[in-house]
């Protein structure tokens, strides 16, 4: 089963964040730091706006052959021993991972950092199999602790401040001396290490994603900070891939230029600190890695989207620049938008995967600021692909009666000009002259939304075109 | 570098907002443009059609942006007091007609004559000061269709530059958007309020007596909020300011207040 959305109650999710002063702190630092950070990685690399086009037209490229190079991959991963298996649903891609967790009649799995394994709901599906699944990235540990979801594709645990992370750690790992410092990020490391230590040991099975998959080599790829992903797939008999189908990239080589801009967009690092190639099983002689290998694609909707309005979607590496740069994210956080993906990504990717009429809320709850298109490393144009969404939901009556009703007066008005200038210079004569004394309103009937939070300014009262009529007029 | 056009005839396309809220913002345009040597003139218009467009109706948005380009054919520039309606035109026209070449190929040339007005003094005029005094010191805020759609940024600062006793403070993030976003505003009205709050408080930060912008929507929005806060910032459009027009009382002030 799919994670469950709350999408379509994004607006009480968003007052509540807003009425949320620990979030809105921990918000802060999304607003800064991430910022920062890339605008002088960008700035560093005199070709990075080059950069930018070619990882767009290669991503174009791979989207445009995509059952081609999922067909060569598919055949050098089985070259190397591995195994690929083909998930049209999200119930399939956990039923399939559930069924290899059995057969191997495993008790514990490790995980690395997955978004598509949030999406597909993997952690509920091995729980519901008696499966401990152990989140091993710290992000991921700190909100599984807390048993949330991430509210960032990059950096799940941004909407917590240390004080709330030290105390859910005291909270659960109820052995900590009252003394032991948790205030510095490596003391937290430090702990959750030790805990995971003995995990990663008994771990059946590992788990994790993949930025990249190779059809040239049939390598998966992931790319980490904490090298939490590399002990989750060497240590364990069997390594499962969970990866969604658009994450091909014809050759390494490819890989290589598109990871110039990837930690660049997500975080400013030239480089993320592990990149960890991983092709088939271990084979005689190699000195580690698991006995089987498997990877699972995804589809769960993407399939659908190529070749549609919505295919410059699939192009997303995920580095979160989109969410870092977007004020709405900033305002209200990633658990607002109520399903896996939040920011101006997840406003246009979880309508794709849920349903517009699930998700039609975060396509609609965006200022088109294009701030977010501005920083994406693969050009998505994020507004107009949410401009779309607010079409098909137009055209299928989607779309709120009063907004319906209120656009089609306008719309009367704004195609009949002579009938326009009229109604509009008695309606603005009326309303200068109900706001001339105080210079504004601080309410309007129709406008509650508005005047809630801010004052309406005044007009001055008459129309531009009236009054240059009369002047030009005059003078002529 | 091309020389500048002679007395073009430039048609002023006022928006809806400026000529229903602030009839002086289209006043002043017509100044600089005049000023700078322009022929102007203001055919019968309504909107740009960005309520439809952004609300997802494409019908009713062709049926407007086809009237605009009808009313303007025979202009040799299309000039707008706002980067948000002069981005509608000359970046999202063209889109509109995709499925028909002949309108498509009218949409392209309008958009290619259409310009945001303090863009259009500076890169096709090439007008490199104005004639104003204005000693206070002020704020900009870059409004986002202009500053991301057409590149609006340097053009403003370079000609507020040019007034007497003017004093430019920037203020932090200043290119980050105010909350405004046409119906967001009032469709997720509490999110564009946290986010004007934000807005609001690096423009106080900024330590400026006056805030500036290219754009009423983001304008009003800005107003407003500082307004209900009780600062006592006067807010303009950057035109007025430019065109030395300052008499009118700021965005959100009272008609009899000081005077
Ligand atoms: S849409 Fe672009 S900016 Fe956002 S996560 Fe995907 S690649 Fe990054």
């Amino acid at each position: 089963m799919s994670a469950h959305a709350t999408s379509p109650q994004f607006k009480d999710n968003a007052h509540r964040a807003l009425q949320d002063t620990q979030l809105q702190k921990a918000l802060g630092n999304v607003r800064h730091n991430f910022i920062e950070r890339r605008a002088q990685a960008a700035a560093r690399l005199p070709e990075f706006e080059a950069l930018r086009d070619q990882a767009r037209d290669l991503r174009d490229h791979v989207l445009a052959h995509l059952d081609l190079y999922l067909e060569i991959y598919e055949r050098k991963v089985t070259e190397a021993g591995g195994h690929v298996h083909f998930a049209r649903t999200a119930e399939e891609a956990s039923r399939i991972v559930v069924d290899l967790a059995k057969a191997r009649g495993a008790k514990i799995v490790t995980k690395g950092k997955s978004m598509v394994s949030e999406e597909i709901g993997l952690n509920a599906a091995l729980e519901r199999a008696g499966i401990e699944a152990v989140e091993t990235d710290l992000g991921e540990y700190i909100i599984q602790l807390r048993g949330e979801a991430p509210s960032h594709i990059i950096a799940p645990a941004v909407h917590l401040n240390q004080e709330d992370i030290e105390s859910d750690f005291r909270r659960v790992h109820t052995w900590l001396p009252k003394d032991r410092d948790l205030e510095a990020p490596e003391s937290l490391l430090a702990e959750a290490r030790a805990t995971l230590r003995a995990k990663f040991l008994a771990s059946d099975i590992g788990i994790t994603g993949a930025n990249f998959l190779v059809a040239e080599t049939g390598t998966s790829i992931i790319v980490t900070n904490e090298g939490n992903g590399d002990l989750t797939q060497t240590l364990p008999k069997m390594h499962v891939v969970v990866a969604s189908i658009e994450k091909i990239a014809p050759t390494l080589e490819d890989v290589a230029g598109i990871m110039r801009v990837l930690a660049r967009s997500a975080t400013g690092q030239d480089m993320s600190v592990y990149t960890t190639l991983s092709t088939g099983p271990r084979r005689p002689g190699d000195v580690d890695g698991p006995e089987e290998y498997h990877v699972v694609l995804v589809d769960n909707g993407r399939s659908n989207m190529l070749g549609t309005d919505f295919e410059d979607m699939l192009r997303c590496i995920r580095c979160g620049a989109c969410m870092n740069h977007c004020p709405v994210y900033h305002a209200v956080g990633g658990h607002a938008y109520g399903w896996v993906y939040p920011g101006p990504m997840g406003a246009v990717l979880t309508p794709s995967l849920i349903g517009v009429d699930q998700g039609g809320h975060l396509p609609n709850a965006s200022t088109f600021c294009g701030r977010c298109e501005s920083v994406c490393p693969v050009r998505i144009p994020l507004p107009k692909l949410m401009r779309h969404w607010r079409e098909r939901e137009f055209e299928r009556h989607l779309s709120p009666a009063t907004v319906r009703s209120g656009l089609a007066v306008w719309a009367f008005f704004a195609k009949r000009p002579k009938l326009y200038a009229l109604s509009a210079r008695i309606g603005i004569g009326l309303m200068g002259l109900a706001g001339r004394s105080r210079g504004r309103f601080a309410w309007m009937p129709f406008a509650g939304g508005w005047t809630k939070y801010r004052d309406l300014p005044a007009p001055q009262g008459q129309t531009f075109q009236a009054m240059f009529k009369r002047q030009r007029g005059a003078s002529r | 570098m091309s020389e500048s056009p002679k007395n073009p005839k430039v048609g002023l396309f006022v928006t809806c907002l400026v000529d229903l809220m602030r009839p002086s913002i289209g006043f002043a345009a017509l100044k600089l443009l005049e000023d700078a040597g322009c022929e102007v003139v203001v055919p019968a218009q309504t909107c740009c059609g960005q309520p439809a467009f952004n609300s997802g109706d494409r019908q009713t948005t062709r049926d407007i942006a086809l009237q605009v380009i009808d009313a303007f054919s025979d202009c040799r520039y299309v000039v707008a007091p706002s980067g948000s309606c002069g981005g509608m035109i000359s970046r999202h026209y063209p889109e509109l007609f995709h499925d028909d070449p002949g309108l498509a190929a009218k949409a392209r040339a309008l958009a290619a004559r259409t310009f945001e007005l303090v863009s259009f003094l500076t890169d096709v005029m090439k007008v490199e000061e104005v004639v104003a005094r204005f000693p206070r010191r002020v704020t900009y805020h870059d409004s986002c269709s202009g500053l991301r759609e057409l590149g609006v940024q340097s053009q403003p600062r370079k000609l507020l530059a040019t007034i007497h006793g003017l004093e430019l403070v920037e203020m932090e993030e200043n290119d980050v958007c105010c909350g405004f976003g046409g119906t967001f505003a009032v469709k997720y009205g509490e999110i564009s309020g946290a986010i004007v709050e934000k807005k609001s408080e690096n423009i106080v930060a900024s330590g400026a007596e006056v805030l500036l912008a290219g754009d009423l929507g983001c304008l009003m929005n800005m107003a407003g909020k500082l307004s209900r806060e009780g600062k006592t910032i006067e807010v303009r459009h950057v035109a007025e300011v430019l065109a030395g027009m300052t008499d009118e009382p700021a965005i959100g002030a009272a008609r009899d207040r000081d005077s």
